[in-house]
């Protein structure tokens, strides 16, 4: 063959906007971009010379997918300079928000973004069409995920119920009893849509991935924990600016990521299930081991599944939770601020959300970091893409589009929250 | 007949807010067998809040190019709702999708209404601009008289 174009000017079921760009050249892929041109949103800028405070509620607008992931990053950010660390029942209701948001995204991807790929539809829509009892389903797990953030968070979309040291106001008993049999109905669709995900149609691609997750001595990891690879590193989350460094690209207003020596890591549900699946709590393991899922999953394609995985283990864990919940004494934390530099890693649905932030002694933000998990994950989904590409590059054009589009899925991207540069540099001639 | 209204938006965004305006007037009519929400236009929440009516009208602010204070009226029951009306994010599954989901699933309430007020400014704020504050008296008006029409039976 002669060398050819293929393009995706933009790619359909993500967050955000982006596109793909590959040049062949006879036998091999001389080019491939994942472009994203999501203008860049300067938070990092945004937050210096604001109240420490403010952090949680100015990140969390980065997305309204995973606002949780940065309410938490950025609340364990700052509780790791005041010194204060929230246990006993707040830290429980973080997980328990962080499990809203879980079953919220992971349904939304597995049902209405994914599956569609694997069952030949352009969308969920038409998907409703043929497969009622699939949408259903999905409509009705995400709703519990809702109802979780909205009992916790005070809203389904921006929670306004989180601060720094904990929770303006923790819900009464009652109010999460109210939600078992919703949850328990919610363990078994969980368990089934395991079940139907498992058996979808996977491609042939394995890859040796470099994963890195977080990992916590006694849960599978939402909020805390070192950060791990299958590398073998095994640090404290203040190493992560040495661990992942970031640089700029000309095709992406979202920052690459890589390891020192240059390689690409794979952060998100398969990294997690790698290096965290003894953490998983029993039903979810049992579901795992039901459709033969291996201990560790090297098939992109299969995140859909790890994903379904993860959606039991996020119900299994609410139960937990609101079975021994008894209210905090306080909501929160009395927190004061000091001088210094304090970091914050949470396990976004998409993988590590990091922040790092520098206050001054009164409390101002003089410094912001920030890194999502897709600007992580760009490196690995375009390596993916060139090795997925290259034996099957006599595919008809728009069979390889399709296909490579589903590759791009396999990371649920957040393209909107991977963009936000702190320098804009302007070159005028 | 058992109605419901439903207004959506974020009223700490200017024109943003109008949906949530207009459900508020129209509340205040205390229309016979009529309840009035607010909602923050996520699908899925949308979808459950109007499973048991048999009548909805929702309000929304819109952004499709036309002149701030336009008023589209759209019938679900003839019509597609077009996507990039009430689009607020790419991922998130918002009003057009809830509707058209709802349709495929064969879902739609008996009778769906769907009012969309042009927006001119979506900046942080609490008040709306001079054409979509008089486009609220408007559909107050219009939707206070239609709903006057269709009698508040015991059906």
């Amino acid at each position: 063959m002669t060398s050819k174009t293929i393009k995706v000017d933009y790619i359909a079921r993500v967050e955000g906007e982006g596109a793909l760009y590959i040049k062949l050249d006879k036998n091999r892929v001389e080019e491939l971009q994942l472009r994203i041109f999501e203008p860049p949103r300067f938070f990092e800028a945004f937050l210096e010379g604001r109240d420490f405070r403010e952090a949680p509620d100015i990140t969390a607008r980065i997305c309204g997918i995973c606002p949780v992931a940065y309410l938490m990053s950025a609340c364990h950010a700052m509780e790791w300079i005041t010194g204060d660390h929230p246990d006993g029942a707040i830290r429980e209701l973080r997980r328990l928000l962080y499990c809203g948001e879980w079953i919220e995204s992971h349904v939304l991807h597995i049902y209405m973004l994914h599956a569609p790929d694997f069952l030949g539809y352009p969308d969920a829509i038409t998907l409703a069409k043929d497969h009622p009892e699939l949408v259903k389903r999905a409509l009705r797990l995400k709703k519990i995920g809702n109802q979780l953030m909205t009992v916790l968070g005070g809203r389904e979309i921006h929670p306004i119920n989180i601060k720094v040291g904990g929770f303006y106001k923790a819900p009464t008993r009652a109010r999460l009893e109210a939600l078992v049999p919703d949850l328990e109905w919610a363990l078994e669709a969980a368990k089934e849509t395991v079940r139907v995900v498992a058996g979808l149609p996977f491609p042939d691609f394995e890859q040796d991935y470099d994963f890195m997750a977080l990992h916590h001595p006694d849960e599978y990891p939402f909020n805390e924990g070192r950060l791990v690879s299958s590398a073998g590193l095994d640090l404290g989350i203040e190493d992560y600016d040495n661990t992942l460094i970031e640089e700029h690209v000309a095709h992406s207003t979202s920052l690459h990521s890589n390891t020192p020596g240059g390689s690409p890591v794979h952060l998100g549900p398969l990294a997690r299930y790698a290096l965290n699946r003894d953490r998983l709590h029993p039903g979810a393991r049992q579901a795992a081991d039901a459709v033969g899922l291996g201990e560790v999953v090297s098939n992109p394609f299969k995140s859909i599944i790890v994903r379904a995985v993860e959606v039991v283990y996020a119900v299994e864990e609410a139960l937990r939770i609101i079975r021994a919940y008894n209210p905090p004494a306080e909501p929160a934390l009395a927190v004061t601020p000091r001088a210094g530099t304090g970091y914050g890693a949470t396990e976004a649905p998409r993988g590590i959300c990091y922040h790092r932030y520098t206050i001054n002694a009164e409390g101002i933000i003089e410094n912001a970091k920030i890194v999502a998990p897709t600007s992580v994950n760009q490196s690995m989904i375009e390596s993916d893409l060139r090795e997925y590409v290259q034996p099957r590059m006599d595919l008809p054009e728009d069979q390889l589009r399709y296909e490579c589009e589903q590759a791009i899925r396999n990371y649920d991207p957040c393209i909107s929250c991977s963009c936000h540069f702190l320098d804009l540099t302007v070159e005028r001639t | 007949m058992n109605r419901l209204l439903i207004g959506i938006g974020n009223r700490f965004r200017s024109d943003d807010g109008v949906g949530p305006v207009i459900a508020e007037r129209l509340e205040a009519l205390a229309l016979p067998a009529t309840r009035v929400c607010i909602a923050s236009g996520e699908g899925a929440a949308l979808m459950d809040l109007w499973r048991e009516a048999e009548a909805v009208y929702l309000f929304d602010a819109v952004s499709s190019g036309k002149a701030a204070g336009t008023v589209h009226r759209l019938d679900a029951a003839s019509q597609t709702i077009p996507q990039e009306f009430f689009h607020y994010s790419t991922h998130a599954f918002s009003l057009a999708e809830a509707v058209e989901l709802a349709r495929a699933l064969d879902e739609l309430p008996p009778r769906l209404i769907i009012y969309g007020i042009e927006g001119g400014s979506f900046r942080a704020g609490r008040e709306l601009s001079p054409p979509v504050a008089a486009a609220v008296d408007e559909v107050v008006e219009r939707v206070s008289a239609e709903l006057g029409a269709t009698a508040p039976d015991a059906g």
